[in-house]
């Protein structure tokens, strides 16, 4: 591993400071992605800035909803009883994500950070435009099982990994930042970026911001809720397809619907479409596998990832099912 | 109180010296240039160069330690390479088998995915302080009765993971055990004899 300067910051506007000025520095909080990238010699910091010591870890009820600090754990997230009761979607999202150990490491603004695990951008001697951009793209010709049906460019077409995002697009989340310019809130829909021509950037984030919380609304989804993850082994994978469900019934009208999709695309894929559709609807299979032909429009698949086209909508039905079970 | 113990990091202390006298040159041309100007506006409590060591305090399986590692040295390694605690294993080292659990502050964690200098001033316990002397830890002593492994490689992490997955109140049944035991790989498949010494051991109601 590349040799580097280690700083551990005690304020928070003091971090921000040491990395929006310096390009080759990055945030270094749970660690379980950044360390993994720079044993690989992916990513080559030479400042890394721990923040661990920031007091950032708080998990409250406030008027808008449950604030979560940016370095809570993934596990203490998951296990909180807040979270639990008012937004049990994103306990099942965080719960079927990495391991236990991660989870004990892995904070919420890292997991929303992490970078995609597509096998061309992990592999130094492939091309990757996210890695080095300009380069070209390994996947798009290559064994492309693992990637996106939906709003991919011929620069990238690499997947978000992220479960726990996939439950906080769908919950209409938002992301509370602060930067060199002073503080700002993103809508987490707007937080990750599609690839374009500068796949190099995963979010829209400026140089130096700093995720502080993210804030997640009150809502009726506290029941009827479901994460649907599909991988190629029991637990502790990333998705192939996941699905995020959240419904708010009537008997059994859907009043409200909430849905994302994880592993299709580059950002967490929210189905707005979908879920106006369903309102008014029954909650039957047949009303789910209507929703999910809309959720599928525009997607397209590469040569080896088309079983996504049926995975995908699959998927979503069962999530869906489940939740109104629920 | 315990003593602090003559870390095994002074052996190699001549050698070190020289090789750290021998670098600095090289290693000033290549130190950032905002070391200077992060410590000229006290930003703070810690700031190293990329060539400096680092004061580490931890404590150790009981045991308190004065340490100094790179910061790039992480957890996993500055146990078994510089305090030689070789129990925890190193098995992939990318937190993808598990084999480096060890825990931080009474949480398991993969050792291999964090660098040391983070865990300044937390308690740390491996494979090492678990038993009682020479009396086995229960959760050893039902991976020795079910018979809980092959090559034992990945007992160490499978043990520290199973004690943290009994204490969290994720062991009611089989299918919860084997969720909360998913971050342990198992190359010879000692996974249903793991899961009957995690259930032996919860339903023993002995302390763990």
């Amino acid at each position: 591993m590349n040799q580097f300067q280690y700083v551990r910051a005690t304020k928070q506007q003091a971090a921000i400071e040491a990395v929006a000025k310096d390009a080759n520095a990055k945030f270094i909080a749970g660690g379980t992605n950044l360390v993994d990238l720079m044993k690989r010699g992916i990513m080559t910091p030479q400042k890394i800035v721990d923040i661990n010591r920031l007091p950032l870890a708080k998990i409250e009820h406030q008027a808008n909803g449950l604030l979560i600090g940016a370095l809570a754990l993934n596990s203490a997230v998951a296990d909180h009883q807040l979270v639990r009761e008012r937004q049990p979607l994103l306990a099942l999202a965080l719960n079927a994500g990495a391991s236990a150990q991660l989870r004990n490491m892995a904070t919420v603004g890292g997991n929303m950070l992490q970078r995609t695990r597509c096998s061309y951008f992990y592999d130094l001697a492939m091309p990757c435009n996210k890695r080095e951009p300009g380069t070209g793209c390994g996947a798009l010709e290559g064994v492309n099982r693992m990637h996106a049906i939906f709003g991919a460019s011929d620069k990238c077409i690499a997947v978000h990994p992220s479960d726990m995002s996939v439950a906080l697009v769908a919950l209409d989340a938002t992301v509370l930042v602060s930067g060199p310019q002073g503080d700002r809130r993103i809508a987490f829909a707007d937080l990750h970026r599609l690839p374009g021509d500068t796949p190099e950037k995963d979010t829209n984030l400026a140089p130096g911001e700093l995720i502080t919380a993210v804030e997640v609304p009150d809502g009726p989804f506290t029941k009827h809720v479901h994460y649907q993850k599909v991988r190629e082994r029991a637990s502790y994978a990333f998705a192939l397809v996941s699905a995020a469900a959240a419904l708010d019934l009537d008997g059994t009208t859907i009043k409200a619907a909430r849905l994302a999709m994880g592993g299709v695309a580059h950002k967490p894929w929210r189905l707005t479409a979908a879920e106006q559709f369903l309102v008014g609807k029954p909650a039957t299979e047949e009303t789910f596998r209507q929703a999910a032909t809309v959720a599928m429009q525009g997607a397209k698949a590469f040569k080896y990832n088309a079983y996504k086209l049926r995975l995908a909508p699959n998927t979503l039905v069962q999530a869906l099912k489940t939740a109104t079970a629920a | 109180m315990n003593p602090e113990p003559d870390t095994p990091q002074n052996h190699d202390e001549a050698r070190r010296t020289f090789l750290k006298q021998s670098s600095v040159l090289t290693a000033m041309a290549l130190v950032p240039s905002p070391v200077v100007s992060a410590a000229a506006a006290e930003l703070d409590e810690t700031v190293a160069a990329a060539f400096e060591k680092v004061p580490l305090k931890l404590e150790i399986n009981g045991k308190k330690y004065n340490l100094k590692v790179e910061p790039r040295t992480t957890l996993l390694d500055l146990l078994r390479e510089q305090l030689h605690l070789t129990g925890t294993k190193k098995g992939c080292d990318y937190g993808q088998c598990g084999a480096c659990t060890v825990h931080v502050d009474g949480q398991r964690v993969n050792s291999c995915l964090s660098f040391a200098v983070m865990h300044d001033g937390r308690k740390v316990t491996t494979i090492e302080g678990l038993a009682d002397g020479d009396k086995l830890h229960p959760m050893q002593e039902a991976f020795v009765k079910h018979d809980g492994f092959q090559c034992g490689y990945c007992t160490p992490g499978q043990i520290m993971s199973a004690v943290a997955c009994v204490r969290e109140g994720h062991a009611d049944s089989e299918t919860e055990i084997r969720e909360y035991m998913s971050g342990n790989i198992c190359r010879c498949g000692a996974y249903s004899n793991i899961v009957a010494a995690i259930q032996d051991v919860k339903q023993g109601g002995q302390k763990v």
